[in-house]
């Protein structure tokens, strides 16, 4: 069933950075160059990209922390998986709070999702809408993310205790599935990561 | 035998696979950056970019999400409707050059 989701989930990222794109071949105003829009100073020099470089590193860093989540659930390691889960859990806040602060300078620095600055109109509501969305599934992956580490931690899977909503029994395979929507989050990053920041 | 399979439920892979993708995904993820940071430009940085992004892609996608040990009719059920979007893709490249068309004639150029 999470397959089934995650391939829902793509058909609306994909429409996301579809009509991106048509906006962008379709505007008739130069577009702002995002390696110059998200550059930042430190220290006096101006590094492009680079606080979206240290984000792609985090997220991938907790895909790999999750995927070792995973494969101590299916061991039976109670301990190792929740704490690898609150690792991932701990980078994935980090994600958000990073893209908050993106969000919060680009606002100051005046883009809207009706104009910036720099060039076309588009690129505000494009910036907000796609990174608004990953931000929420990021989101929604730590809270649940938190929760799965919660009932390993218990010992929920080996006592094969009922789920509190759905009343079915649990098993190590909802770390997979968890795991499965993590590197869905980040697999939806390596494309904006491309296609909206570098291209 | 079967009391031991039976314990040992889902994927089993050792732990160095993973540590070796994630490094893979570094290499990769910085090359990209890289790309960016030197300011390559034209069909050079576009195909370098989606190179790079592909590859990740497909290691997560195989390795992290497991989807390598799967069987062939979720592989194909999961994987082929995505790649279906390119004609949608196809589509909007028309579309939008034919908006942009119409906008230069109509508005003229940079308005």
């Amino acid at each position: 069933m999470m397959w089934i989701f995650l391939l829902s989930d793509t058909f609306i990222f994909s429409c996301f950075l579809l009509s991106y794109m048509t906006v962008r071949m379709s505007t008739t105003v130069p577009w702002p160059n995002p390696s110059k829009v998200f550059a930042l100073t430190i220290g006096g020099t101006t590094i492009p990209l680079i606080l979206i470089a240290i984000m792609t590193f985090i997220l991938i860093s907790s895909s790999g922390t999750m995927a070792m989540a995973v494969n101590f659930g299916y061991r039976h390691d109670r301990v190792k998986s929740a704490a690898l889960m609150l690792v991932t859990a701990a980078f994935g806040a980090t994600f958000v709070g990073m893209q908050g602060f993106e969000w919060t300078k680009l606002i100051m620095e005046g883009v809207r999702p009706w104009g910036n600055p720099w060039g076309a109109d588009q690129f505000g509501s494009s910036f907000f809408m796609i990174t608004g969305f990953h931000g929420t599934h990021v989101t929604i992956g730590v809270i649940f993310l938190i929760i799965v580490s919660r009932k390993v931690l218990r010992g929920d899977f080996d006592r094969e205790a009922r789920g509190f909503f759905t009343s079915r029994k649990g098993y190590y395979e909802i770390v997979e599935i968890m795991g499965l929507y993590w590197h869905f989050v980040d697999l939806v990053w390596v494309f904006i990561f491309a296609l909206f920041y570098l291209w | 035998m079967a009391q031991a399979a039976a314990h040992v439920e889902g994927q089993q892979h050792p732990i160095k696979l993973y540590l070796v993708v994630w490094g893979w995904l570094f290499v990769l993820s910085t090359c990209s950056y890289l790309v960016d940071y030197f300011g390559l430009h034209g069909y050079l940085r576009w195909s370098l970019i989606l190179l790079f992004m592909i590859l990740k892609a497909g290691l997560i996608v195989a390795v992290f999400m497991h989807m390598a040990w799967e069987r062939l009719a979720l592989m194909y059920a999961i994987l082929i409707p995505p790649v279906l979007v390119l004609v949608f893709v196809g589509i909007m490249v028309f579309e939008s050059n034919y908006t942009l068309f119409t906008r230069i004639i109509f508005f003229g150029a940079g308005t």
